[in-house]
């Protein structure tokens, strides 16, 4: 048994080596996290990357396949079953509803070609392309989109998304089950005539039918698989691709559907969409030229990107804020809102931005992100204030409230376990001890219980939230601090803003509409029952060869809008 | 020998249930349930949800319904991933936990053995140093420093591997991850075969089988190695059931679609479903890999017998 014995040794050293060569490299890019130049531009800067291009000036790939990082496993691909963003982008390329949309984000005719209002804007009808055919050749029909509907709002099906069709007539007493789902004012004319009545003037229900909860099913296979009908064999769907091939936790493969209606104008053979949620293996997958597109990149490699992949790293603003709320229905924040408001002046929003979180993220001094359609976002006053001036009115307030340096106000930061939430956290309470002594102890929580927590409105006094927007209007912000919402976790109640939100449900001149939504903003932010801190960017990486690609606010990314480049 | 295994075979049903009544309850009182999210959902849905699971009914009616559910292998339907129930998402995951987790072990164990006996051979020389030195840095390196470090190395830099992802599982994507499983395995193996080989060599019946001339290469393959194998083989038991029921990091890090990561999702989203089905499934596997050492025990030890 002799073994040349000198191999031997070297694999230690071999070992070392490759720790040695793998560390020089992490180090690197934590070594440049500590140095900032400025990220707020970033996102300006790459919006016009290679959207001018068109795929007849350029040569395309010869193998048009697209290999898409999407984050987390779907749990589902039946549009009313699904929850969360990487389904929807799978079914955004797999179904199509009524409205479509250009890759800059603006509504165009889906499935449906065209469509009237009425004038109070409470009727809509539309009209169902002659050539819309489902992947099995069967037509496209009125009655399809009915047949849907109702799954959506019936109770049994338990979807998640069954109150985006609440400005629908009788689809909120369907959701609780007080009326049949056949009573939904959604009705087929004949084969490709829809009308559908809503409650009151809804501006945004076109942006509505962009969300895959309201894509249509094909009747005859639910009827036949059940619940089963999503599965790739089972699945028969009505957008540019079709699915053929769903490994849970690899990927999911979907090819272009010779049987779509606009089939001639799309590029992209085949997408593979990964479930990827490790975010530092998506990017390594990317540098190793298996991915063309990360889903979201490691915030702490932000710099490291911006330095080595800067014409890659596109970080458009995203339509949704991050906020920390009060829970003003006990003490210490109940009728005190000196208190808060000098807490919400202290925060250095800027600093926050910029240096804790990165990635381009815009310091929020409303509620409402910008670039929301047809609106203008409201802000607080002193926002105009050099920072001296705030922590001076901060002070005062803060003295108003009972507090001083030698009485301190002692409070809890509650977050959801996250490097980026703690992050956030111990600056907040960094800058709220530095200013006023203020003794914030903070707390994370399993996203579970946080989210328990939040809802009882018991054990919180201040913690951290965010939300995302489903469709592009104010109100989907404006609704969540309405006394009534489930997701008004500080407990806000204010008499006026409800009435404001409900006249501008019923208001049918959008201008008028408008200044009502930004009234109630602007009550609202003056009772500080939270603190903006800031808006959201998308953190994508896309490959230079992927041609076509533009940001666009709602982050909707349809497949069949890009083309792979040679490369 | 076969009335010792029928007998532990008996014996596992109580250890099954319990670890089955334990996991059920202990899951099933952490705060938060399978449909609460951010978004809050009309408690009209709720009340259909819970219905359409049973999550209405009083929790020891539960128990007995998933009691019964399971004497028929009926895992249930997964609570997150809608489209799936737990046997399809076990079935799924298992073959490529079991092919990975598999080879890692057998390459563990082999290069484990040969290290550890070259090092207890070489005792104190620089090779058992060196030897040994690189084990300590295995162990001590974890899963989630090494994995990356791999992957940025020969993915990234060298380009000579698939960063990740399974392809039905081709070679070249199996390597890095085979390699990131076996390697902590390797230097706790060679650590265990070294130690142990070290108190056999020094015992009587080597010193004996020496004294009656035999060649070395015999004293130690056919009278040392066996003896020293033990404390592997035993270590080599709950070694084999957690590595081939999957590690999430390892999982996660090369986008693997093992079994590993059920275990942590499936507790972080309260798929009360999913994460009682991988808990029996490995419950099961331990039990029966366990089983394997002490029958394995007889073979290799003369004096153990059943």
């Amino acid at each position: 048994m002799r073994i040349d014995l000198k191999h031997i040794t070297l694999i230690p050293l071999f070992i070392l080596i490759g720790l040695l060569y793998g560390c020089s490299g992490e180090n690197e890019s934590s070594q440049k996290s500590g140095i900032d130049t400025g990220s707020g531009q970033a996102n300006t800067q790459q919006n016009t990357a290679s959207t001018s291009t068109e795929p007849g000036k350029l040569v395309l790939a010869k193998q048009q396949i697209f290999h898409r990082g999407n984050g987390s496993e779907p749990q589902s691909l039946d549009p009313h079953k699904s929850e969360g963003v990487p389904s929807s982008h799978i079914q955004r390329d797999i179904f199509e509803g009524l409205i479509g949309e250009t890759p800059e984000g603006k509504l165009i005719p889906g499935a449906a070609e065209r469509w009237e209002i009425s004038e109070d804007g409470t009727v809509y009808t539309f009209y169902i392309r002659e050539n819309a055919r489902w992947s099995n050749g069967d037509p496209v029909l009125a009655s399809d989109f009915v047949f849907a509907w109702r799954r959506l709002l019936a109770p049994e099906t338990g979807s998640y998304y069954s109150q985006t069709f609440a400005p629908v007539l009788n689809a909120e007493a369907i959701i609780q089950g007080k009326m049949k789902p056949e009573t939904l004012a959604a009705e087929a004319l004949d084969e490709r005539t829809l009308k559908v009545t809503l409650k009151g003037p809804t501006p945004y229900f076109l942006g509505l039918l962009t969300h895959s909860s309201t894509f249509p099913i094909h009747p005859a296979s639910v009827e036949k698989y059940g619940d089963k009908f999503s599965r790739p064999d089972n699945l028969v769907s009505n957008g540019a691709y079709t699915l053929s091939e769903w490994v849970v936790q690899s990927h999911i493969r979907v090819d272009r559907n010779p049987r779509y209606w606009d089939n001639a104008n799309t590029t992209i053979d085949t997408v593979f969409f990964y479930p990827i949620e490790d975010q530092s293996s998506a990017l390594k997958r990317y540098r190793a030229g298996e991915l063309d597109f990360v889903y979201e990149f490691p915030i702490n490699q932000y710099k490291w990107l911006k330095e080595n992949l800067p014409g890659e790293m596109r970080t458009p603003l995203y339509l949704g804020n991050y906020y920390y709320g009060f829970n003003v229905t006990k003490p210490p924040f109940k009728d005190n809102k000196k208190l808060r408001q000098a807490l919400s002046m202290t925060l250095d929003r800027e600093i926050i931005a910029e240096k804790v979180v990165t990635a381009g993220v815009v310091p929020a001094y409303g509620w409402v992100p910008r670039g929301v359609y047809n609106y203008e976002n409201e802000e607080y006053d002193w926002m105009s204030l050099s920072k001296e001036e705030r922590l001076a009115m901060a002070k005062k307030l803060y003295e108003e409230a009972g507090y001083s340096k030698d009485n301190p106000f002692t409070v809890e930061i509650r977050y959801n376990t996250s490097e980026n939430h703690k992050k956030v956290a111990l600056a907040i309470a960094a800058m709220w001890k530095q200013a006023l002594g203020v003794n914030a102890k903070i707390l994370n929580e399993e996203w579970k219980v946080f989210l328990e927590n939040r809802k009882q409105k018991q054990v919180t006094e201040v913690f951290r939230a965010g939300w995302i927007a489903d469709y592009n209007d104010a109100f989907s912000f404006a609704e969540l601090l309405h006394s009534q919402h489930g997701i008004n976790d500080s407990g806000y109640v204010n008499p006026e803003y409800d009435a404001l939100l409900a006249q501008s449900a019923v208001e049918p001149d959008p201008e008028k509409r408008k200044t009502l939504l930004k009234q109630a903003e602007r009550i609202m932010l003056e009772d500080y029952p939270i603190i903006p801190i800031y808006y959201y960017t998308s953190k994508r990486v896309v490959k230079p060869y992927v041609g076509g690609y533009v940001d666009n606010i709602m982050d909707h990314q349809y497949s069949k809008h890009l083309y792979i480049l040679e490369h | 020998m076969l009335a010792f295994a029928f007998k532990r075979f008996l014996g596992a049903w109580p250890t099954l249930l319990l670890i089955i009544t334990v996991a059920f309850f202990m899951v099933r009182l952490a705060p938060g349930g399978p449909f609460d999210t951010e978004k809050t959902l009309p408690p009209e849905i709720q009340a259909n949800l819970d219905k359409k699971y049973h999550l209405d009914e009083p929790l020891v009616m539960q128990y007995g319904r998933y009691l019964w559910d399971i004497a028929r292998g009926d895992f249930g339907p997964s609570f997150q991933y809608k489209d799936y129930s737990v046997n399809e998402l076990i079935g799924a995951g298992f073959p490529v936990s079991l092919r990975l987790g598999g080879s890692a072990i057998l390459l563990a164990l082999i290069i484990g053995v040969t290290l550890g006996a070259i090092a207890a051979l070489r005792q104190n020389s620089r090779v058992d140093y060196s030897v040994m030195t690189t084990a300590m840095v295995g162990i001590s390196i974890p899963n989630f420093v090494m994995a990356p470090l791999l992957l940025l190395v020969f993915a990234v830099y060298l380009g000579w591997l698939p960063a990740g992802g399974w392809e039905g599982g081709s070679f070249r994507n199996t390597v890095l991850p085979i390699i990131a499983l076996s390697l902590p395995q390797v230097a706790y193996i060679a650590r265990l075969t070294r130690g142990s080989m070290i108190e056999v060599l020094r015992s009587n019946f080597i010193r004996t089988a020496r004294a009656k001339g035999l060649p070395e290469h015999t004293v130690i393959i056919r009278h040392a190695l066996k003896p020293a194998l033990l404390p592997v083989v035993s270590y080599l038991g709950p070694a084999t059931a957690a590595v081939i029921t999957g590690s999430v990091v390892i999982e996660q890090i090369f986008g693997l679609p093992g079994l590993g990561r059920y275990f942590v999702q499936g507790a972080l989203n309260r798929d009360y479903t999913l994460v009682m089905g991988v808990v029996i499934f490995y419950g099961v596997l331990i039990i029966v890999f366990n089983l394997i050492v002490d029958l394995l025990y007889a073979v290799l030890d003369p004096r153990v017998r059943y």
